[in-house]
């Protein structure tokens, strides 16, 4: 799983260094800095995703979480963009704190942060003592903001938001990957005798995330803000892949995450090859009439709200057609109709954007400017979510490889 | 060569009409639009061509499943390309590359603003409408499903009238709501039988509820498509927003694809289940007919009426599939294709008038018969095949289903045959409002009749229902043996109690 994952996060890096050069020139960001800070949160991402000790793990999403915070204040005189570092630092602090006091109560009770040992010991001689229960309270709500499940989504949207278009690609997109095996490595790998009180605690969170995301982003017209609302709301499809708590499950969930991060690259790769200077081309209605200023990127866009809404033949249909299989497996039929409810409200808000590309008259008619290697790698990455979307065996076969690998 | 051509003829088929969508984006250039529509109808044409060995190479005294094909697709679920046809998909098929042609030469002069974007969007949803038609895997027939809904969207939003946007993502979101029910029963059936081939669903043992919830599942789906009362309301709204083209396709396929799929999967997948709520469905088609029919009676704008005349005209179909007996079936059968001559030929009238007044209100006409004589003629042709004249293929498939309901109960062919009275009087009133009386307004005055390329799609259109009204029997000839399957089929209960069947019995509902 870890290699896997790993080669995911380098390459959604190398896309974001791609698509954000231009964006950071133009806003005298293009510095020393940003790079760093970035790098440094790779290095965070890949301790996260090889970890086998919570000390370890927690290490690596510190250095992630920090170097974050200093990236969304990066722009420093932008007045939103250090509220949103502010917010995202004292409410990611908190969590990082919650999580702490989580595994020191696990810690407590068995006796080690190792995960592999906690897991025997667990099995083993251990009771089931409330403290663990608690413990595992912790935990889930510190994976949960880092993840940004409802009921600890609050940070998403305003960070989301206030941060540089080039640093909102990178919170919402290759993180994930690591709280993805975070989760796995804590709650599966380290925790699986507790899987009755997680399963149910996720089935919370899914079910709540998913409500929020939907219905909130209706009620959007920044774009940014849109697409923060429906993270929530994707992150709400791959617990619903978690907490069938079966192999299968895990996979989807995987299976999942990688899609959704094909789909946010595209997406926020779309605003900032529509960003030019002193311009952010984050309104909704920035996007109105993109079909008669450039129909091909209006096309990739076509796909990438498509693919986010879960309409074949485009990968997001998979992922969702995926983990709800995976849900109905474990016995939640009714979850999973629910689920599906939703995801037409989703799609509403989906249409809406492809309403404004297509329908609309375009009031923006400056040139798109934007050089040729990010056309490129932009149109690679939407044609890729319409490739998959069409053949998606390959992408299922490799995270069938990883999860069975890790877990077996 | 030859052999090889129609082994993967299906593939052909739905291949064909999207790539050559595909290829008429790359000629978008507005200012030379002629380039456009020349390889848009070429691309049309040699689609509808290559459907043709489906009729011509079809073996009528089988009612499986003809020149199959396939190949696995998504090896992790056990999903497959499986392509197939019987006899009550090949008509469909037939009558949809047929269709394009048409909605291609209908859009010739009159769509002017993006025009390779239009062209590209009616052939690629032909392509995936006749995927819909053909597809035997669950999963393949659901991606087309959807995937149809994506070029549908982008027509009736671009290029559809000015309430367009608010029809267009009604028509989408009703839609969706159904297929992911539908898409939630598929996954069901999958775990319980480890496979997505719809053949392996027919014969699978389920107890009465599980059929019953597996039945609903597909009925939101496909109710909504056809559309049956009460979840007809998107239909009006699209029809009178959407652009001629779109019209045309949505009247004389898309509601097809509902119908066909009641026969494909509700019913022979939970037989039990349909005989068990075919009450309740006969009642939802009575109400179709006879309401929606008194409804179509006061519409004000022609695409409404004819929209309203459309949803009582597959209640028909409905009530045919639902009566359980071979002259309902066929005569439902009938009735679509016919039904699909007809509404288009219907649509593309208003087209004409609309082309030149840019009104579809009945109030803004009158006395076009005056100015536009050739145009009256095949416009009252028509009415009268719409009404259900004998002698066109519209009194084929009613009376057909007519006699069905005879064997059934009286009273549901008494209600039934209501129509046929309604459907002339909603039908000939507008055509005397329209059509007949005194020249009403200067615009009225000037109008110009049709021209050579409005003759000869209403032309061609005339003699085809004319064609299937007086002789039927090769429509009727490809679906008997299927329907005689089907039937057959769904005369065998499938609750498990009676089989013995290694297969394990469903829990968890």
């Amino acid at each position: 799983m870890s290699d896997v994952l790993k080669l995911m996060i380098y390459l959604g890096t190398s896309l974001i260094f791609v698509y954000s050069r231009q964006y950071i020139q133009l806003r005298e960001m293009f510095r020393g800095e940003f790079y760093a800070l970035v790098l440094f949160a790779v290095v965070g991402m890949m301790i996260m995703v090889s970890g086998q000790n919570m000390l370890t793990l927690y290490v690596g999403l510190e250095l992630l979480s920090l170097s974050l915070y200093a990236l969304v204040a990066l722009d420093r005189d932008n007045a939103r963009a250090t509220e949103a570092a502010m917010k995202y630092f004292v409410l990611g602090a908190l969590a990082s704190g919650l999580l702490l006091y989580g595994m020191s109560m696990i810690y407590g009770m068995t006796g080690s942060l190792n995960i592999a040992d906690i897991n025997t010991a667990l099995m083993g001689s251990v009771k089931i003592h409330a403290v663990l229960i608690l413990g595992l309270v912790f935990i889930v709500a510190g994976l949960a903001f880092k993840l940004g499940a409802v009921p600890f989504q609050m940070w998403v949207p305003d960070v989301y938001e206030g941060s540089p278009t080039a640093i909102t690609i990178l919170i919402s997109s290759v993180p994930k990957l690591a709280a993805f095996a975070f989760v796995i490595r804590l709650l599966v790998q380290g925790l699986p005798t507790l899987v009755a009180d997680w399963q149910q605690m996720l089935m919370i969170m899914a079910v709540l995330s998913i409500i929020v995301g939907n219905v909130t982003a209706i009620a959007q017209t920044n774009l940014k803000r849109m697409l923060a609302y429906s993270t929530i709301s994707h992150i709400g499809f791959m617990l619903y892949g978690l907490m069938s708590a079966s192999m299968n499950g895990f996979v989807y969930a995987m299976f999942y995450v990688v899609s959704y991060v094909l789909m946010t690259l595209a997406g926020f790769g779309m605003i900032l090859l529509l960003s030019r200077k002193g311009f952010e081309a984050e309104q909704l209605d920035d996007l109105k009439g993109l079909n008669q200023r450039s129909p091909w990127h209006a096309f990739l866009m076509l796909i990438v709200m498509f693919s986010m809404a879960g309409v074949p033949p485009t990968l997001g249909f998979y992922a969702k057609f995926t983990v709800l299989q995976a849900a109905l497996q474990a016995g939640y039929l009714w979850l999973v109709v629910f689920a599906v409810l939703m995801a037409v409200i989703g799609a509403f808000y989906y249409l809406r954007v492809i309403k404004l590309m297509y329908f609309d008259e375009p009031i923006d008619t400056h040139p798109i400017q934007a050089p040729i290697d990010m056309r490129i790698a932009l149109s690679v990455n939407a044609m890729a979510l319409l490739v998959f979307g069409l053949m998606p065996q390959k992408l299922m076969e490799l995270c069938a490889y990883a999860i069975t690998r890790s877990l077996s | 060569m030859v052999a090889y051509c129609i082994q993967h003829i299906l593939s052909f088929a739905i291949w064909t009409p999207v790539l050559a969508g595909i290829a008429v984006l790359f000629t978008a250039n507005d200012n030379k639009p002629d380039t456009t529509r020349w390889l848009a109808l070429a691309g049309s044409i040699v689609s509808f061509l290559v459907t043709i060995p489906l009729y011509t190479h079809f073996n009528f005294a089988d009612g499986g499943f003809q020149f199959q094909e396939g190949f696995n697709w998504i090896p992790a679920f056990n999903i497959n390309y499986h392509l197939g046809v019987d006899g009550i998909a090949v008509p469909l098929i037939l009558l949809t590359s047929f269709t394009t042609v048409i909605v291609v030469i209908a859009a010739w002069e009159v769509i002017e603003k993006r025009v390779a974007q239009y062209m590209a969007c009616f052939l690629i949803m032909s392509g995936l409408m006749i995927g819909v038609f053909s597809a035997l895997d669950a999963i393949l027939y659901y991606v087309f499903w959807e995937a149809m809904l994506i070029p549908m969207f982008l027509a009736i939003g671009v290029w559809g009238g000015p309430n367009r946007v608010y029809a267009t993502v009604k028509f989408f979101l009703y839609t969706l709501i159904g297929s992911l029910l539908m898409l939630v029963a598929f996954i069901y059936l999958y775990l319980q039988t480890g496979s997505f081939e719809i053949v392996d669903y027919y014969n699978f043992p389920m107890p009465l509820n599980v059929q019953v919830l597996i039945f609903l599942a597909f009925f939101a789906a496909f109710a909504v498509k056809i559309p049956m009362w009460p979840v007809h309301t998107w239909l009006p709204d699209a029809h009178v927003e959407a652009p001629t083209g779109g019209s045309v396709v949505l009247a004389a396929i898309a509601l097809k694809l509902g119908g066909y799929s009641f026969l494909r999967f509700a019913m022979p997948i939970a037989p039990d289940a349909a005989h068990y709520l075919s009450g309740y469905m006969i009642a939802l088609s009575l109400i179709a007919i006879v309401y929606i029919a008194l409804v179509a009676l006061v519409q004000k704008d022609m695409k409404k009426l004819i929209a309203y005349s459309s949803i009582s005209h597959m209640g028909f179909v409905t009530l045919g599939f639902f009566i359980f007996n071979d002259l309902g079936l066929e005569g439902a059968m009938v009735q679509m294709v016919s039904h699909g001559f007809i509404s288009a030929a219907m649509f593309l009238c208003v087209g004409v008038l609309y082309d030149r007044v840019h009104s579809r209100q009945i109030d803004a006409y009158g006395g076009v018969a005056n100015t536009m004589p050739a145009f009256a003629a095949f416009a009252v042709f028509f009415a009268m095949a719409n009404s259900g004249l004998p002698g066109t293929s519209g009194f084929v498939g009613e009376f057909m289903v007519i006699l069905g309901a005879i064997q059934a109960n009286f009273w549901y062919a008494f209600l039934a045959a209501l129509t046929l009275i309604f459907g002339a009087a909603y039908t000939l009133w507008m055509v005397k409002r329209v059509f007949y009386g005194e020249v009403a307004n200067q615009q009225v005055a000037v109008l110009k009749d049709l021209n050579k390329r409005e003759f000869l799609i209403l032309a061609i259109l005339a003699m085809l229902v004319l064609a299937l009204g007086v002789y039927p029997h090769p429509l009727t000839e490809m679906t008997n043996a299927t329907v005689t399957q089907l039937l057959s089929h769904l005369a065998q209960s499938k609750l498990p109690a009676g089989l013995v069947s290694g297969l394990p019995a469903p829990t968890g509902l």
